[in-house]
């Protein structure tokens, strides 16, 4: 190469720049093609009406929207944000001390915890789900076990009760909730929390008003991946509900794998995944207006 | 940052080469089809190939036992694979939702009109399936299909109650007795909305092919005062249920009942005065099929009598092959949750496609579901 | 002292509230575990050893399809998500800003969307495509699932690179398909790497896109699993739930070794 060929760095820029943005093209092509196209699928459909027996009619209808706005369906939208926001509530008070316990250990031992808290990560989710139902049964462990202790005279039916829902909601995402706050608190400067120990902080001032806020990335983060999956779950209701406790997910499936009614159930599809994006940047709004709550 | 680089660099190449291997050997190992000499031997037919053909059979849930289906993989060198599903409803909608590929599936009689409708399904061959002249008259020239065009009924049976006899000494006369608050949190009922419906309909004395909306909207609010008492809507479950004891009333299919009558005695079955739903599953050849032809034999053999005879001695179901049940061991034969006297018989009726007022019975079904 | 008394009585707190948690995290999974080997089909009381059900599982050839279906499916949908989801994270960086924000936030979109939302998506697309559903179908659509999931780590990687590297070899003559080759890739390694191990992980866990894609004989093991849930409880879903959470072991261990070795 001789010297006067040497590019300068503004020669350089422009063109190789150019030639690498196309390097997005594949992966947008993808996604617009098994995304976006799908998802204007369900748009279209959610306006359009059911065959007699199931299929599509392409008759334009905006009867769908206007059904849900019914007692029946709004009280399944309201019983998938309750028990979401609960999942999210108790995923948050269980997790918080452990990840701030794992974020104060020396490097070593963070590693071990992780380890532990990564291995139920890592397994089956239904499988997890299915443990719950085998110990919740009526012939299940707990039941067994209380009996045998002298605790209770009959089985406690909580199968197919909206508390398995719960705690299979909770146990399935607490390590969605742990690993971000565990993430967030390690950054922590822990001078900060012992300076207001200095200046006679109570306990619960020192929480409250050094750590969560400090904290505070991780708090968002752990909360969307708990409350975002809780809102549409489909596997942990169906398992545990018993088909007597519908979440929304429940209801999306039931139209259209039993009922077969494909607009209706793309409308509530929509109206979810409107829900999950309202929730979304609701949470991100709060993460970022400051250190102040 | 250097020994990172320089691991990675001299590493790069050989896991690449790990990630591509492992690949391939999954691909060229497809377990379960053409390697094992068990499953196809040198066969005596012209059908058998290199690479074994694959039929998808699709049907319910009570209906798997895989060993009657090997003596037709060895005779033609295929392999049968069997998915279920639980209820009419769910076979139409995976049907409907492009689960094509499916040769041969097992829809009740009500549901092959409907089927037939949707062009779902394929025109028979008769002359390949000689042994439809083994039906049983009651079932040949079924309403549905008199000229056997679509389906060939495979099994029969009813649906009624299976009850612990331990905590209920007298057999139910009625189907109210799933609505007594005595057994509360104990009682079972089949997660399939024309059967839960069809019960309701009975108890307020109308037929289980009722149209008028009046009518439905009662029987719905009967089945929503019921569903506080109900433990679950399951048609798999209820079996284990009621041999656990978690369940002392399971509104379910005879068969499946009297296989839990097999493990605990206790159990048994009875089908209320006020009738119920007599029904028979029929074997059909779906339009998707790539080998129609193969599937036809299937359903041929499955119509043998002595295959025939044993698959109702497995799945406790009666088969709709008159030689078949001549062949049937005694104590199946005088179990009446597989065979039922001609008393109950007469009390029963088939269900029927109900048009257009399917839709009421579709919303009727999703505020059960949801409330 | 009333400082390192407080600090004690927090920590012994502290630890308590972890080990509960832990408990919890655990409890379940031993208990699947433990029951496995009990002989009894029905029963939670301890009635005997008999390693009977991993018989049982071990001669399951439907079952063993299904491993081998999603060991398939996860392998391809990884490399296709990879490889379109680092040339997405690199693209985004050169794209003007402008459009970056609106492609970012497309990124991300599938991530917050509901997964039944997109499965159902997929079928209604596939369906009316006529495209029957197969393996392939399945593969196409965790690939569509992991993709922003790769793009996303590796872009988080990108970004705290130092552009000035890239440049620096630009300027000493490479090419710019060199550069990011020499430069930038080695760096992005562990990422990538990381992403890739995440997106088989989540390509072999799924369930509710699979559900609603998957066609006649391409059942993956999830899908496995919730038809033998739905049949009820039984000591051979225990047994597979054992093996399941054996694999997970092992594999966190070896990602770590490697992590480690990599550090």
């Amino acid at each position: 190469m001789s010297v006067t060929s040497i590019p300068t760095s503004h020669q350089v820029q422009n063109p190789a720049h150019r030639r690498s943005g196309w390097l997005l093209a594949p992966a947008a092509l993808w996604m617009g093609a098994f995304f976006f196209l799908p998802l204007l699928v369900v748009l279209a459909i959610s306006f359009a009406s059911r065959g007699t027996y199931g299929g599509v009619e392409w008759t334009f209808s905006l009867a769908n929207y206007l059904n849900l706005v019914d007692p029946l369906y709004l009280k399944i939208f309201l019983r998938s944000l309750v028990l979401a926001s609960l999942a999210t509530v108790f995923c948050l008070l269980l997790g918080f001390p452990l990840a701030y316990h794992m974020a104060r250990l020396p490097a070593r031992w963070q590693w071990a915890w992780i380890v532990l808290i990564m291995i139920p990560f890592w397994t089956n989710f239904l499988v997890r789900t299915y443990a719950w139902m085998f110990i919740l049964r009526t012939e299940g462990l707990m039941n067994q076990a209380l009996l045998s202790m002298g605790l209770i005279d009959t089985p406690i039916e909580i199968l197919y009760t909206e508390g398995a829902v719960l705690i299979g909601l909770v146990y399935g995402y607490l390590p969605f909730m742990v690993l971000p706050l565990y993430a967030a608190l390690a950054r922590l400067d822990y001078s900060v929390v012992e300076a207001a120990w200095d200046l006679y902080a109570t306990a619960w001032a020192r929480f409250w008003r050094v750590i969560l806020p400090l904290a505070k990335p991780g708090v968002i983060a752990g909360c969307l991946l708990v409350f975002i999956p809780s809102l549409g779950a489909f596997i942990t209701p169906d398992i545990l509900g018993g088909g007597k406790t519908m979440m929304v997910g429940n209801l999306i499936q039931h139209e259209y794998l039993v009922v077969r009614d494909w607009p209706f159930g793309s409308a509530i599809s929509f109206v979810l995944m409107g829900a999950v994006l309202l929730s979304a940047v609701l949470y991100l709004k709060m993460g970022r207006d400051g250190a102040e709550w | 940052m250097r020994t990172n680089m320089g691991w990675w660099r001299v590493h790069r190449v050989g896991l690449g080469r790990l990630v591509v291997a492992c690949l391939l050997v999954l691909v060229a190992c497809n377990p379960g089809s053409d390697r094992d000499p068990k499953k196809n031997p040198p066969s005596d037919t012209q059908s058998a190939r290199r690479d074994p053909i694959i039929l998808h059979y699709f049907t319910w849930s009570d209906y798997v036992e895989p060993s009657l289906l090997e003596p037709f993989e060895r005779q033609y060198g295929v392999k049968v694979v069997v998915d279920t599903f639980g209820s009419n409803e769910e076979l139409l909608a995976k049907l409907q939702s492009g689960a094509t590929g499916y040769d041969v599936a097992v829809p009740s009689d009500f549901m092959v009109a409907i089927m037939a409708r949707e062009g779902l399904l394929s025109e028979l061959d008769l002359e390949k399936i000689p042994n439809v002249r083994f039906l049983t008259d009651r079932l040949q020239r079924l309403p549905v299909d008199p000229e056997h065009r679509y389906s060939i009924p495979y099994l029969w049976g009813t649906v009624g109650i299976g009850y612990n006899s331990e905590v209920i000494p007298a057999p139910p006369q009625s189907w109210a007795i799933l609505w007594d608050p005595r057994y509360k949190g104990r009682i079972s009922m089949l997660n399939d909305q024309r059967e839960v419906l069809g019960v309701a309909l009975l108890t307020i004395g109308q037929s289980i092919n009722a149209k008028d909306p009046e009518v439905l909207e009662r029987a719905k609010s009967k089945l929503l005062r019921q569903k506080p008492l109900v433990k679950t809507y399951t048609s798999e479950t209820y079996d284990q249920l009621l041999v656990s004891g978690e369940v002392a009333l399971a509104h379910g299919w005879g068969g499946t009942v009297a296989r839990a009558m097999a493990e605990r005695p206790a159990v048994k079955y009875v089908v209320p005065k006020e009738g119920g739903t007599i029904w028979s599953d029929c074997l059909v050849v779906l339009n998707s099929s790539r080998h129609k032809e193969l599937a036809m034999r299937l359903i041929n053999f499955l119509m043998d009598p002595v295959v025939a005879a044993r698959t109702t001695e497995h799945l406790l179901f009666a088969s709709a092959n008159r030689e078949a049940n001549a062949l049937v061991k005694e104590s199946v034969r005088s179990n009446p949750a597989v065979y039922p006297p001609e008393a109950v018989l007469d009390r029963l009726e088939w269900m029927a496609d109900v048009g257009e007022a399917i839709r009421l019975y579709d919303r009727a079904w999703t505020e059960l579901k949801m409330k | 002292m009333r400082k390192v008394q407080v600090m004690s009585d927090r920590r012994t707190w502290l630890l308590s509230a972890s080990l509960a948690n832990l408990v919890f995290l655990y409890l379940p999974i031993a208990v699947l575990m433990v029951f496995s080997f009990n002989d009894s089909r029905l029963s939670a009381r301890w009635e005997g050893f008999t390693l009977q059900w991993y018989r049982a599982l071990a001669t399951d050839d439907t079952l063993m399809a299904a491993v081998h279906n999603s060991l398939l499916v996860a392998g391809i949908s990884t490399v296709i998500a990879t490889l379109l989801g680092v040339g997405a994270a690199v693209g985004l960086e050169r794209i003007p800003p402008w459009g970056r924000r609106l492609v970012e936030g497309a990124v991300v979109l599938p991530l917050v969307v509901p997964e039944i939302m997109m499965g159902v998506a997929l079928m209604l697309f596939f369906v009316l495509a006529q495209v029957p559903l197969s393996l392939t179908t399945v593969t196409i659509g965790h690939a569509a699932l992991n993709l922003p999931v790769v793009a996303v780590i590796v872009r988080a990687r990108l970004r705290k690179l130092d552009p000035k590297l890239e440049e620096a070899a630009r300027d000493l003559g490479a090419t710019a398909w060199q550069a990011f080759r020499r430069v930038t890739l080695p760096l992005l390694w562990p990422a990538i790497l990381g992403a890739v191990l995440l997106s088989l992980t989540l390509s072999l866990d799924d369930f509710i896109v699979t559900f609603f894609t998957a066609g006649p004989g391409s059942t993956t093991l999830p899908l496995k699993v919730y038809s033998m849930v739905k049949t009820g409880v039984s000591p051979v879903i225990n047994a597979l739930s054992a093996v399941l959470v054996l694999i997970s072991m092992v594999l966190i261990a070896l990602s770590l070794a490697l992590q480690r070795k990599a550090d």
